[in-house]
């Protein structure tokens, strides 16, 4: 989860550290509320597609507190006016994985909704006492999988076995309508009226492709297999008649109780029954599930944590739990034990493929084994998407059927006319002899005659199947076969290898290489893509004064000299504010010293982040003794914030290092100071806050709170003058801090009453063990005590940019690519962050729309829309300029009431409406826009016609929405880029998506298409890699169909010249190889391997990437153009040979070798005089195709079975035979050569022009030297 | 030198995964990128006119001195009284088939003079015709058994023999002859060699004898002698090679020596393939040889066009550069540049 969604999103199912004090039966509702949610997001998602629907499914439950969204106006204090708000309450994370494995069958969803809303009512059993209910015998895996059986643990992600892998594998590979139609061809063959080729050689095409698949498939089945049987073969440690023995995972069956040690993998899904540690707690890794790597907690029962212990494992009982489902945030169960029956949720499961961290062991009991297994329902691969240029080729290919289709129309009914004209000739023609003229039995007997209806109809199948290449086939296998060398080149380039992560460049999928080059718009995540998401303390604010702005002066050396001794070494270090940090070892009584150590108090101590403590005997060099006991210290959390901020506490000599369920401990500059911690209210994005209420040893009692400012200033004490300046004073180092792009917190704390305490103690207890509305009664709970609290000061994290970030979106932007930034980040921060990503620049006009209601958004819109002339002429503008400035004004207030930081750069923004347009929008208006189609339409005008447009404050699910507002309105392609679990949803919608490979797990690396290191590689991969990919793959396919009509077109003419009779000149193992072997490889090479211009010069102009969306390198003019002159080489390939061999007694497999040799030289000269770069294997490669033509006519008309025998031999020494051929070539390439020429000096293209100048400036530098020094 | 080895395998090994530059996975080879500046351009089309024209001239010249003379005969051979009837003349068989035909020739022909016959309207291409053959029973006697393809000339229907040759193509085997007198002299026709010898060498059998050939049942065209083998059988095996077009030729003897003008040449043709059945016509070519074959204007007239046009071109495009030049490679071409502010 991205840091800055942590700041929203508060239906987070992890359930965080709770005050353990509590009965525990309270912490297994922690998430009930979070997956019910969640629940019904993905269901929604499910059941339609249309992010809208999906929200109007949230409007009709009841969660409309989930919302993530708080509304900034009111806040949590008056819950009387709350609103529904239903966007932002799906947490993406929840609903990736179904949206990964694709489609729920009705029925599971049908159940899950009928459950959800059970449990939002009450938390019952009724789902569980259904027969769908599990029973799991605890400790009794006979009993278990008595009555039902249960999948054992082994697992098998291979798709074939030996005996399955022919008929398997074959029918898989027919579900291919490329390949049914090669069979239906050759099906077609085989019928005796039919058999125009011999029959082996029609069904070599197909098996040649079949086998090449199978061999293919093969070798990654056996991969898998082998992958499997080293999973299925690992041990873990399994309750047998009373000892903990090591068994194979494959032979772990539901319903027996398993023993897992620190860092090991836990085998199968399974109920926590005792861990190590007392409390029943334990840590887990959900990296492989989620790509996830922060620790998160789950829990033993106290019920049965205490009957286990690390040797034995005394409880016996029931389990009953739903039915085996992919929802991996989600598990209802209970458990009947000692007579007690208790609720399960998803806090006490543990998942196959989890990692133990942090804890000695743990014991649980399998529930899911092998298949069942959440991981394993999960894995389901992305369904593959389909690339832009692919789908238009489909609609030409319907076009080549048409072709092929007439064609054939004409020989059949050619072929009728010509039946019916000879009809009474037929039974004599010595060359037709429709009859046996025999005095035998047979006498006037039809011969393979069925009169003339059918011979035209067969006349018609037989010609659809000689003239079968129209229809491209091959080009599918080219197309993937070039794909799968363009991808090499890719992940190749050393420009897209991140050296820091060692992270190459990854081709997840291989079918959309060419959208790269036309892609239009960029969506693009902030935190973590365009930001490192390495979160740094800079700046803070204590007790109204400014600290930190030196800080990159002061660095290290004078952090370390304050610093006499350091006894935790972290991860990173931390430059200190030296002033801050003398203040602090000041020992005053001052009001500023003691809001300092409760500044730093409240970061060391307010938040859910987890010490986790390395070796000691760290020693490292300098000032520090070396003596010393050092031990290094690393802070494992959900948010990167969190963690920094912790960090920053313990450089300041505040180090968290020991966190249980009831204290934590501090060391504060050397002294152990252990706080009990009473109860935490967690994160979430009503309150926007967090707060701990903690026990001092001296037994006062505070809570400390941290949360956001527009959350925060609310609920201070408004008293005395000092009170108000620090908060002035706060207030504007905040809106400095946000506009240095720093993201702000605001500390507060207060002491407690002991009555305050009390009441308070008695309601939180209430309210977390409460069945019902259990977060509204927490969040009620939270109010009581988050009130008058006294304002100790701010703090400000950097985020900081990638590298070459600014420079990468500028290439985009002149590219003609509209990068959008949708962040999670509040608007200040996001706009900052534009500002110094070159995103927004300070001539833009910025338009801002952040309404608080439907109508506000809607006139918000229709303002901006008039005030900027979006949709009218320039001087349409000038008047609605003066009609809507009082409007503008209101605008400008409403924002300003808005956020108490808001920029001020707008202002004074009537001047130069020409100026470029910013649009900038949050989360809120975009619920409301989101929904109805009107405002929609006029977001997207408005949008389109901005130059960047930002959004804010959104919800992983409106990234989607945004993204498909895009999608559904243009044709243009849109490529979303993020790296976290929150981007998972945007980037499966775009038609291109990146994952980025960064701080946050791997999962929207797993839904990426394609994925790399930094963000800056955008830029090659775009610019250079895509435009490559889409010219080469554009001019491929062009030129395959070129080559295959080209071929069939010749035949055609031919046919017309045989009757009607479908003879083909070229033998049968000729028409056979064409597209086989005589012409397939100088395509793949050049598909591969040609390059328009050099990746200096594609850089250096970004804007000749306009040539990809503006679909410059395949069209349907192209293809028009193509196909005229296609025609024309066919009927030059026909008819010189036809006119030079008139009168010749020439016989038709000469004419046939003849034509043979002439269409492969032709579509291969063709191709040369296209191709942009030779290299020495393209040389190879075409004239090696000749070569090889060659080599196999003299091969085959070697073989005297053949009608062809010798001819090769016979026509290569006559001369008319060679002057043909050339005579062939020039006269078919000179109208397309000529254009081409024409067409280079009156309109050159910029592609052109730019290869121009690239290749004269390379001569013009090799000159240069020796013009020097003959000067 | 282990300790060495082990210390550099981790980090080699970690290194692996960053891509190893090389020339070929950069895809920056050296290559030659070839573009259309007006030097090109220009060398192209002259290149081409230069080459074509002479080419064109040349064959043309070898075309024009070809002597040729053709006669067609189907008509003149056919006696008036049959003119509406052509069909029972030639089907019959007591009616005279013979005819001649006075020829003077009218430029002198140089020996060897090949006599073709000439067929049109003939589809010795359609499928059903060009598919009825089996060619392993044309080269191995084992094989005479073999009649795939050849239905419906398979087998004699009364008594179920092979028939060798099988198949449509051979059954219809040309059955006119010609015949030469010179001053009441026979001119010697030399029929061998006109069949490719690969075809008698390979193709056809010299151990496979004709049977049950043109026997009984309808007979198609001509018999075939029984006691030689197929392999010496040529006209045959011109025959049997197919034509590629509807009108074709094939080759039906040499005459080796030189016919001087003037001479006069009596033709007795034996008029006894049935063509008028599809209205195909019959004609008798002399024609002497060069380097490119027989008789044929257009591949030269082709040439000749190409190499004009070229030349043409040629001269446009030196023109165009001079008239209207466009600076290679110069940016300010570039569609950004020509009008700013034109891209949205």
């Amino acid at each position: 989860m991205s840091s800055d969604e942590f700041l929203l999103l508060e239906s987070d199912p992890r359930p965080v550290i709770h005050h353990r004090r509590g009965k525990s039966a309270s912490r297994s509702f922690a998430s009930i509320s979070a997956a019910d949610v969640a629940a019904a997001a993905a269901e929604a998602i499910i059941l339609d597609a249309d992010v809208k629907d999906g929200s109007d499914v949230l409007l009709s439950d009841d969660y409309s507190f989930h919302s993530a969204f708080a509304d900034p106006k009111f806040p949590w204090e008056c819950p009387t006016r709350h609103r529904s708000v239903s966007w932002g309450a799906m947490e993406l994370r929840d609903a990736a994985p179904f949206e990964i494995s694709g489609a729920n069958t009705a029925a599971t969803t049908a159940n899950k909704s009928a459950r959800v809303r059970h449990k939002s009512v009450q938390f019952d059993d009724v789902a569980l006492h259904e027969d769908s209910a599990r029973l799991i015998y605890i400790n009794d895996p006979k009993r278990t999988n008595d009555k039902y059986e249960f999948t054992g643990n082994e697992i098998r992600t291979s798709r074939y076995t030996f005996v399955t892998f022919l008929p398997k594998n074959l029918f898989i590979q027919f579900h291919r309508v490329a390949y049914l139609y090669f069979l239906a061809i050759a099906a077609l063959n085989q019928l005796p009226p039919l058999a125009v080729f011999g029959r082996t050689v029609s069904l070599f095409p197909l098996l040649f492709v079949l086998c090449v698949t199978a061999i293919k498939d093969g070798y990654e089945d056996w991969r898998r297999h082998r992958s499997d049987r080293n999973e299925n073969n690992r041990e873990s440690l399994v309750l047998q008649s009373g000892d903990f023995r090591s068994k194979k995972w494959k032979r772990i069956q539901a319903g027996e109780v398993v023993k897992i040690f620190s860092d090991e993998t836990i085998p199968a899904d399974m109920v926590l029954l005792g861990t190590s540690d007392q409390s029943g707690l334990a840590y887990i890794q959900t990296l492989n599930l989620d790509g996830e790597s922060n620790l998160k907690t789950r829990y033993a029962r106290q019920e049965t944590a205490s009957a286990v212990s690390s040797e034995a494992c005394d409880v016996f009982g029931v389990i009953r739990c739903e039915q085996p489902n992919r929802n991996i945030y989600e598990f209802t169960a209970n458990m009947e034990f000692n007579g007690i029956k208790f609720s399960l949720s998803q806090s006490n499961i543990v998942l196959r493929g989890c990692q133990l961290k942090n804890t000695d062991w743990i014991i649980g009991v399998v529930v899911y084994a092998g298949q069942e297994t959440k991981a394993m329902l999960n894995s389901a691969a992305s369904s593959s998407k389909r690339s832009k240029l692919e789908g238009y080729m489909n609609r030409e290919t319907l076009w080549l059927s048409i072709f092929l289709f007439i064609m054939c129309l004409v020989v059949a009914i050619g072929m009728c006319l010509w039946l019916v004209r000879h009809n009474n000739q037929l039974d004599t023609l010595p060359y037709y002899r429709k009859r046996y003229f025999s005095n035998g039995p047979d006498n006037r007997k039809k011969y393979k005659y069925y009169g003339i209806p059918m011979e035209a109809f067969f006349s018609f199948l037989s010609s659809v199947i000689v003239f079968q290449i129209m229809i491209p086939i091959s080009l599918y296998i080219t197309m993937e076969l070039v794909r799968l060398g363009q991808s090499y080149f890719m992940i190749e380039d050393k420009d897209m290898f991140d050296a820091s992560s060692g992270s190459r460049f990854q081709c997840r999928s291989l079918n959309i290489n060419e959208d790269l080059g036309q892609i239009r718009y960029v969506f693009s995540d902030k935190t973590g893509t365009l930001t490192e998401n390495k979160m740094e303390f800079r700046r803070a604010s204590v007790h109204g004064k400014n600290y930190g702005s030196s800080l990159p002066m002061v660095e290290n050396t004078a952090a370390t000299d304050v610093t006499p001794k350091r006894r935790w070494k972290l991860k990173s270090e931390i430059a200190v504010d030296s002033e801050l940090m003398t203040m602090l070892q000041k020992d005053s009584r001052r009001a500023e010293r003691i809001a300092a150590h409760e500044f730093f108090l409240t970061l060391a101590a307010c938040n859910t982040v987890i010490p986790i403590l390395g070796d000691g005997g760290f020693t490292s060099c300098g000032t520090i003794e070396l003596n010393e006991d050092i031990r290094r210290i690393d802070y494992q959390g959900e948010s990167p914030d969190e963690q920094a901020l912790v960090s920053a506490a313990s450089a300041y000599g505040y180090t968290l290092f020991e966190r249980t369920s009831g204290h934590i401990v501090i060391d504060v500059n050397g002294e152990k100071l252990r706080l009990d911690v009473l109860g935490l209210h967690e994160f979430d994005s009503v309150r926007k806050r967090m707060s701990v209420v903690i026990r001092f040893p001296d037994n006062v009692v505070k809570v400390l709170v941290k949360g956001a400012d527009t959350s925060m200033f609310s609920i201070l004490e408004n008293g005395s003058e000092t009170n108000n300046n620090i908060w002035h004073a706060t207030q504007s180092h905040l809106n400095e801090y946000s506009s240095q792009g720093l993201r702000t917190l605001v500390i507060a704390s207060r002491d407690l009453s002991d009555a305050e305490l009390e009441e308070w103690q008695s309601r939180y207890e209430e309210a977390s063990t409460s069945l019902t509305d259990r977060s509204t009664k927490l969040r009620q709970t939270a109010a009581l005590i988050e009130c008058d609290l006294k304002l100790l000061g701010a703090t400000g994290i950097e985020d900081k940019l990638q590298e070459g970030v600014p420079e990468a979106i500028e290439a985009l932007r002149q590219a003609g690519i509209k990068v959008w930034v949708l962040t999670g980040d509040k608007q200040e921060t996001a706009i900052s962050i534009g500002l110094s990503c070159k995103l927004l620049s300070g001539d833009m006009q910025q338009i801002i729309i952040n309404g608080t209601s439907e109508g506000e958004c809607r006139n918000l819109l229709a303002d901006a829309k008039a005030k900027y002339g979006v949709k009218s002429s320039s001087g349409g503008r000038w008047n609605l300029k003066h009609k809507t400035e009082d409007e503008h004004d209101d605008l400008d207030i409403l924002n300003g009431s808005k956020s108490l930081s808001f920029p001020k750069w707008n202002l004074g923004k009537e001047e130069g409406t020409n100026a470029p347009l910013a649009l900038i929008i949050d989360g809120n208006s975009l619920v409301y826009i989101l929904e109805k189609e009107l405002e929609s339409e006029q977001l997207f005008d408005l949008a389109t016609s901005c130059r960047v447009v930002l959004c804010c404050r959104v919800a992983p699910l409106q990234k989607a929405g945004i993204v498909d507002l895009i999608k559904k309105r243009t044709d243009d392609m849109t490529l979303a880029i993020g790296d976290g679990a929150n981007d998972v949803a945007m980037i499966q919608r775009a038609d291109v998506g990146v994952g980025i490979c960064g701080q946050e797990g791997r999962q929207a690396v797993m839904a990426s298409d394609f994925a790399m290191g930094q963000f800056q590689f955008i830029k090659k991969l775009l610019l250079v890699h895509g435009h490559w990919n889409y010219q080469r793959v554009g001019y491929l396919v062009l030129y395959n169909f070129y080559r295959n009509a080209v071929f069939v077109l010749m035949l055609f003419w031919y046919i017309l010249c045989t009757a009607f009779s479908t003879t083909s000149a070229l033998t049968d193992w000729s028409s056979v190889f064409y597209s086989v072997i005589y012409t397939s490889i100088p395509t793949i090479i050049v598909g591969i391997q040609d390059k328009d211009l050099s990746h200096k010069t594609l850089l250096q102009y970004p804007k000749l990437y306009g040539s990809g969306y503006r679909h410059e390198a395949y069209n349907m003019q192209l293809f028009w153009i193509t196909m005229i002159d296609t025609v024309w080489q066919s009927l030059v390939l026909f008819y010189i040979p036809l006119f030079t061999y008139k009168d010749s007694s020439i016989d038709i497999w000469s004419m046939g070798s003849l034509w043979t040799i002439a269409v492969v030289i032709l579509v291969n000269v063709h191709l040369a005089m296209d191709i942009n770069r030779w290299v020495l294997i393209t040389h190879v490669a075409i004239w090696g195709s000749i070569i090889i033509t060659y080599g196999c006519m003299v091969v085959l008309d070697s073989i005297p079975v053949f009608p062809n025998y010798w001819t090769i031999y016979h026509l290569a020494r006559s001369p008319t035979y060679w002057i043909t051929i050339l005579l062939i070539i020039i006269v078919a390439l000179l109208p397309r050569f000529t254009c081409k020429v024409v067409y280079q000096i009156f309109w050159p293209s910029d592609i052109q022009i730019a290869r121009e100048s690239e290749l004269m400036r390379k001569r013009q530098n090799n000159l240069q030297p020796r013009q020097q020094v003959s000067s | 030198m282990d300790i060495k080895d082990e210390e550099s395998a981790p980090s080699s090994k970690k290194a692996s995964k960053k891509p190893i530059y090389t020339q070929f996975s950069q895809q920056d080879l050296p290559a030659w990128k070839p573009i259309l500046t007006p030097g090109w351009v220009i060398a192209t089309f002259s290149v081409v006119g230069i080459l074509y024209i002479p080419i064109g001239l040349l064959t043309l010249f070898a075309s024009e001195s070809v002597e040729e003379a053709i006669f067609r005969y189907d008509d003149r051979c056919l006696p008036p009284s049959y003119a509406h009837n052509a069909n029972s003349y030639i089907q019959s068989d007591d009616t005279n088939k013979t005819c001649t035909i006075k020829w003077t020739v009218e430029h002198e022909m140089e020996a060897p003079i090949y006599i073709y016959y000439q067929l049109d309207n003939y589809y010795q291409n359609h499928r059903r015709y060009v598919k009825s053959r089996n060619d392993m029973q044309l080269r191995n006697k084992a094989a005479e058994g073999d009649l795939g393809n050849c239905f419906p000339e398979d087998k004699t229907t009364d008594t179920n023999q092979p028939i060798v040759p099988c198949g449509l193509i051979a059954w219809s085997l040309f059955n006119d002859t010609y015949r030469f007198l010179t001053s009441n002299k026979d001119l010697t026709v030399n029929k061998k060699n006109i069949a490719w010898g690969s075809d008698q060498r390979s193709k056809f059998g010299s151990n496979v004898y004709p049977k049950n050939f043109q026997s009984r049942d309808l007979i198609g065209g001509a018999k075939l002698n029984e006691s030689i083998p197929l392999s010496q059988q040529e006209d045959l095996i011109v025959w049997m090679r197919s034509a590629a077009l509807p009108t074709f030729r094939k080759l039906y003897g040499k005459i080796e020596t030189d016919l001087e003008m003037n001479d006069e040449i009596e033709i007795v043709i034996e008029n006894n393939y049935n063509t008028y059945l599809f209205g195909g016509r019959k004609r008798l070519v002399f024609s002497t040889t060069t380097l490119i074959g027989g008789k044929n204007p257009f591949v030269g007239t082709a040439y000749l066009i190409v190499g004009g046009l070229s030349l043409f071109c040629a001269i446009t495009f030196i023109l165009l550069y001079v008239i209207k030049p466009r600076p290679l490679g110069d940016p300010s071409y570039l569609s950004w540049n020509r009008n700013p502010g034109g891209i949205k």
